[in-house]
This record gives structure tokens, sequence and C-alpha cells, in this order.
């Protein structure tokens, strides 16, 4: 139950307006059960596709050709693809962490946005898990990262990161699924009941499992959610550290740095923060959800943007007073290359959108304003890309020796598969929310139950 | 016509708000009614204390079982692979390097405990269980909505046609039906 809070003139509410249960599920199911798809949905979706037809052709092209048609070379062997993984996974994060965090913490207002949240974070790790996949030149033996028996005999290594980053994403992926399928359970099976269509019926009621709703079914299914949201919070800060691994357990200047979990892991929540305020003002508004996603939450969103955007900058300045501190040149020049070298306007870019761009997160007047949030979620989209692309290749591009400095950049391919996969992304978040309830209902009706049928905390 | 359908299984009543559903409930337990189960659209705090759910919660045993499960796989296939399978000596470094294997422990840890959590969860429930007899009352489908059931088992010992229906009646319901097992 949430405090009324002192002052409560200026605090927005979690839900305006009264609800009966009815009409939660009546609003929110109204978008899936519709028989016709809104005009603006089916304009999203198609250029959304259109996109996906781009990946495809990309792809089909990788892997007709092979990764030649790709910028990388030695020395920067790892271009688009790794910057784009790291990019997508970090996304990804925000999600579990509005579901299982937030949920941890008691913090109600989630209930509104954790559906779409996570299924945000299931579309992001599988874009992400792309990049690695193609980016190995010869995907059709990605099964060789696997511990299976073969005839080789041979095992993987398992003291590489780059293994632990496959059992990580993996398991990553795994158990948000299971969380988001768990979590929509009792709301399929409003969906069965509320269904008109034959089909839709027979979709909802057997994707269902036959949930009824008794409280024998509610006893074990709240106590597992709770154990699930435990087990995710861990999984969430140990899978980017094990992306940071990647970086940090390598010896390459700009890389080899002990900062490197707890600032990848600030990174992905704040990137995934922008990505969950760029999804949830277009979907409020177009689905005429304000009451359920209101100011409050946007509000919300933006102070832990505001929050994890400070962590990002504290770990640039300290990037930056290792480098000078250390004494070590080869750090020292990482820094002075980044800043002023040939990669300068990327790492400019990066400082404003991550570290200047946030601070407007400070007023109240724009953390209120849906139109600045939204631009400043798509700023800080765009900076946390860039962050990645610098730190993947400006510290490749001038390692150690000058003889095996080179340069780097995307082709037409690497562009081409990167908007493809924001288009697939987008394409399987207009399904998504054309498919399956986008909030939770069952959530929803505990949310504005009178206060003696629910928990007391 | 009822009667001319299969095994009676209870006596179902609908509620318009989880406040009756409750108070009903707790009415039932003091009546000596053991076979009851009520079927809400939201979880509901205390309810379980009235209606038929098992006293013991398995849930965290079988998550904290996978998750052992889970880490114990990892790590003993680690130190086989590395230590006794496909042992590589590297400039003398130990073979059982078991700080590099707690990532892939951790991870299967989670994954197992996810799992079987979930599965647990399921088969905890009778799920997936497409049809059950309370489906057969066509009003049931607001219990997933905005309605509140209470359902007292034909096989309860105090169970009586007439007898569960006049108290169920008397719990200001909306409506009391009979549910049948076909």
């Amino acid at each position: 139950m949430q405090p009324v809070p002192k002052n409560s003139s200026q605090e927005q509410p979690v839900i305006i307006g009264k609800h009966t249960y009815a009409e939660v599920g009546d609003k929110i199911a109204s978008v899936v059960l519709s028989p016709k798809s809104p005009l603006r949905w089916l304009l999203g979706f198609g250029v959304a596709f259109l996109f996906v037809m781009l990946l495809l052709f990309a792809v089909g092209k990788l892997l007709f050709v092979g990764i030649g048609i790709w910028g990388v070379n030695i020395p920067v062997g790892w271009g688009f693809a790794i910057a784009n993984f790291v990019w997508w996974i970090g996304i990804g994060h925000a999600g579990t962490l509005i579901s299982a965090i937030l949920l941890l913490m008691n913090q109600h207002w989630r209930t509104s946005i954790n559906r779409f949240a996570e299924a945000m974070t299931i579309f992001a790790v599988a874009c992400a898990g792309l990049f690695p996949l193609l980016h190995m030149g010869r995907p059709y033996y990605f099964y060789w990262l696997l511990p299976y028996p073969n005839t080789m005999l041979l095992w993987p290594q398992f003291r590489s990161p780059l293994v632990w980053d496959v059992f990580a994403v993996m398991t990553y992926f795994t158990v948000s699924l299971v969380f988001w399928y768990i979590g929509l359970i009792p709301d399929l099976a409003t969906m069965r009941d509320k269904a008109k269509g034959k089909f839709a019926w027979f979709s909802f009621g057997v994707l269902s499992l036959g949930w009824r709703g008794s409280a024998e079914h509610w006893h074990h299914y709240e106590k597992l959610y709770l154990l699930l949201a435990g087990l995710a919070t861990p999984l969430v800060v140990s899978v980017h550290t094990v992306v940071s691994f990647d970086f940090a357990v390598a010896i390459v200047p700009g890389w080899h740095s002990t900062i490197f979990p707890p600032y990848f892991v600030a990174g992905a929540i704040f990137s995934g923060f922008a990505m969950v305020l760029s999804l949830a003002i277009p979907i409020r508004s177009a689905f005429g959800l304000q009451d359920f996603i209101t100011l409050r939450h946007l509000d919300n969103m933006a102070k832990i943007l505001l929050a994890t955007g400070l962590i990002v900058t504290y770990s640039y300045l300290f990037e930056l007073f290792f480098a000078f501190y250390s004494g070590n040149i080869f750090e020292r020049y990482m820094e002075i290359n980044r800043m002023i070298g040939n990669y300068s306007v990327m790492y400019w870019i990066l400082i404003l959108g991550n570290v200047v761009a946030p601070q407007l997160m400070w007023f109240k007047r724009f953390r209120t304003s849906v139109p600045v949030l939204f631009i400043l979620s798509l700023v800080v989209n765009i900076g946390m890309w860039t962050e990645r692309y610098v730190i993947v290749v400006t510290s490749l591009h001038r390692d150690y020796m000058p003889s095996a400095w080179g340069m780097y950049s995307g082709t037409w391919w690497d562009y081409a598969t990167l908007a493809g996969t924001i288009g697939l992304f987008v394409a399987l978040m207009f399904l998504f929310v054309r498919l399956l309830p986008a909030i939770s209902m069952a959530e929803m009706r505990k949310a504005i139950a009178p206060a003696d049928v629910k928990e007391a905390d | 016509m009822e009667e001319q359908r299969t095994k009676l299984y209870g006596l179902i009543a609908e509620f318009e708000n989880a406040e009756t559903l409750l108070d009903a409930s707790r009415r039932a337990q003091e009546a000596g009614f053991v076979e009851i189960q009520a079927y809400t659209p939201f979880p509901i705090d205390g309810l379980s204390e009235f209606v038929n759910v098992r006293r013991k919660n398995w849930v965290p045993v079988i998550v904290l079982i996978g998750g052992i499960f889970g880490g114990l796989t990892g790590f003993l296939m680690q130190w086989y692979a590395a230590g006794v399978s496909y042992p590589i000596n590297v400039g003398g470094r130990p073979l059982f390097s078991w700080p590099s294997f707690i990532p892939i422990t951790f991870e299967l840890t989670v994954l197992g405990g996810a799992l079987f959590g979930a599965f647990g969860m399921l088969i905890l429930n009778g799920l997936p269980r497409l049809f059950h007899p309370v489906f057969t009352m066509p009003q049931f489908r607001s219990a997933t909505n905005d309605r509140f059931f209470l359902c007292v088992q034909s096989t309860d010992e105090k169970f009586d046609p007439l007898e569960t229906r006049k108290f169920l009646e008397d719990l200001e319901p909306v409506e009391v039906a009979a549910v049948f097992e076909s």
C-alpha cells in the first residue's frame, strides 16, 4: 500500500481516477481483443517490418559472403557487433530491474510498466544474442561453445570470460522468459475468459495452462514470483559483470580496469531506463493508458535515469583519474586519444548524451514534461551506444605498439544490421502490445483493491 | 437437467467483492468444511488460511533444490573438464582453478533454481490442466476478471447437496450453482 505522501498536492498518483476490477481488465484487454488493428499500429508495424527485411538482407549477405562485408579487421576485430551486443544487453537490464528489484523493494508503481519492460528485456536480449553469433564468422559452429560430448573429445575453455558470457546470456534469456511467462499466466487466463473468437479462446486457453486463480494457485504462484525476483536480481548484476569481464580480463589499455563491472551495470540500467521511457511514452498515448502509466511513473523513471547517469559520470571521471594517477603511459595516452584523437567526436557525443543531458532531470519541470523526457531518452540511447563504440574501438585501434595501430569504421552492412535489429526489436514490441496484455491486469486489480485484502506492509 | 450430467463436483458461490469472499471463506471453515476452495482474480492476503491449501509451501524448497543441483552440476562439470578430462598445463598453473569456475557455477545455480521453481509451481498447482469442473459454471469466466468464487466440494464429509446450498445462500452470494465433473 502506497503511503499517502505529505505533499500530496504535488505528488502525482500511481493510478489516476477510480477504476473497478472490470474496468481495469476491459481497458487493458481491449487493446488485444479488438478485432481490427488501429491504423497507427499497422503503420508502425509496417515500418518496423521493413527494417526486419533489411536485417534479413544484411544477415543473408553476411552468411553468404562472410564477415568481410563488415568493417572489422586487425587491429579492430570487435567493431559494431560487440558494441551493439553490449548496448542491447544493457537495454534489457532495465526490464529485469523494474520487474525484480523494484518488486523486492516494494515499489508498487512498477506494476504499470513491468510487463512491457520484461518483454523489452526478452526482445533486447534476442537482438543482442544475434551479434556474437554473426560475429563468429561461422555461426553454424556456435554449439562448439557449449559443453557437449563430441568426437573431438574437447571441452570449452571454462576459464575464458567469453565462455562465461555464453552461460550468462543464455541463463539471462531463459530466466527472463520464465519470469515473464509465469507473470503472464493469470492474465492469459483472463484473456481466455474474455475472448470472443474461437481462435483467441483456444490460444489463450492453451497458453494459460488452465489457470483457475484458486487460493492454492495464488499461494504457490506468489511465493514463486517473489523467489524468481530474488533470483533475477543478482542475475542481472552478474550478466553485465560477465559482459564487462569480456573487456576487463583482457590487457588492452582502457579495458583492463577493476571499475568495469559496476560501471557496466550502472550503464546498462541507465540505457535500459532510457529505452523504457522511449517505449512507454508512445505506448501510453497510442493506447490511451495515461491513467495507468502516469506522470508519476515517468517522474520516477527520470529520477532513476539521473541516479544511474551520475554513477556513469562518476565512472568516466574515475577512468580519467586512474589513467593519470596510475602513471601508466598507455592508459594516459588512451584517455587523451579518446578526447582529442580520431574518434573524439564519438567521445564528446557520449559525454553530451550521458553526462550533460541527464542533468536536466534535476528539475521537476523537465521530469514531468513528456516531450522533454522522450527526446532525452533518445539522446541517452544514442549516448550509450556511442559509449560502447568508444570503449570497443578506441582501445583496440591504439594499443601498445604503434606498428599495430589502425583505423576502423563501420560499413554500410554494419549500419544495416544495427538498423535491422532496431527494426526487429520495434516490430516485436508492436506484436507484443497487440497480442498480449501489456500491463499486468492481476497486479493492477490488486493495486486498486481495498487495503484490507492486500498484504499489509 | 442437472441430474442427467455426470458426478457432482461441488457447489460454487459467486461473490461481488473480496471482503465478502474472505468473510464467507472464514464462515465456511468455522462451519467445519474442509474441502473448500476459493477462486479470485488476484491474490488475496490471508485467504489461504481459510480454504484447502497445503499449509507447507514447497515452492521455496524446490527452488533451493534446483539451485543446489544447478550449481553443483556447473561446478563439477568445470572441475571434471578442466582438471580431469582435458587438462592443459599452462606454465604450471593449477588445473583446479576454482575462482574462474564461479561465474558459470553462479549462472547455473540461478538457472536451476528458476526452472525447478517454475515447473515445481505448475506441478504443485496441478497445471497444465485445461479442463476443470469449476469451468462448467458459465459465470466462472469472471473469476479471472472481477468476481470471487467459493466452492465446497462434494468430497467433503459435511457435504450435503441441499444443506450446503442453503449454507452458501446465507453468505450473501450473487448466485449459487452446482458444478460437474464432465
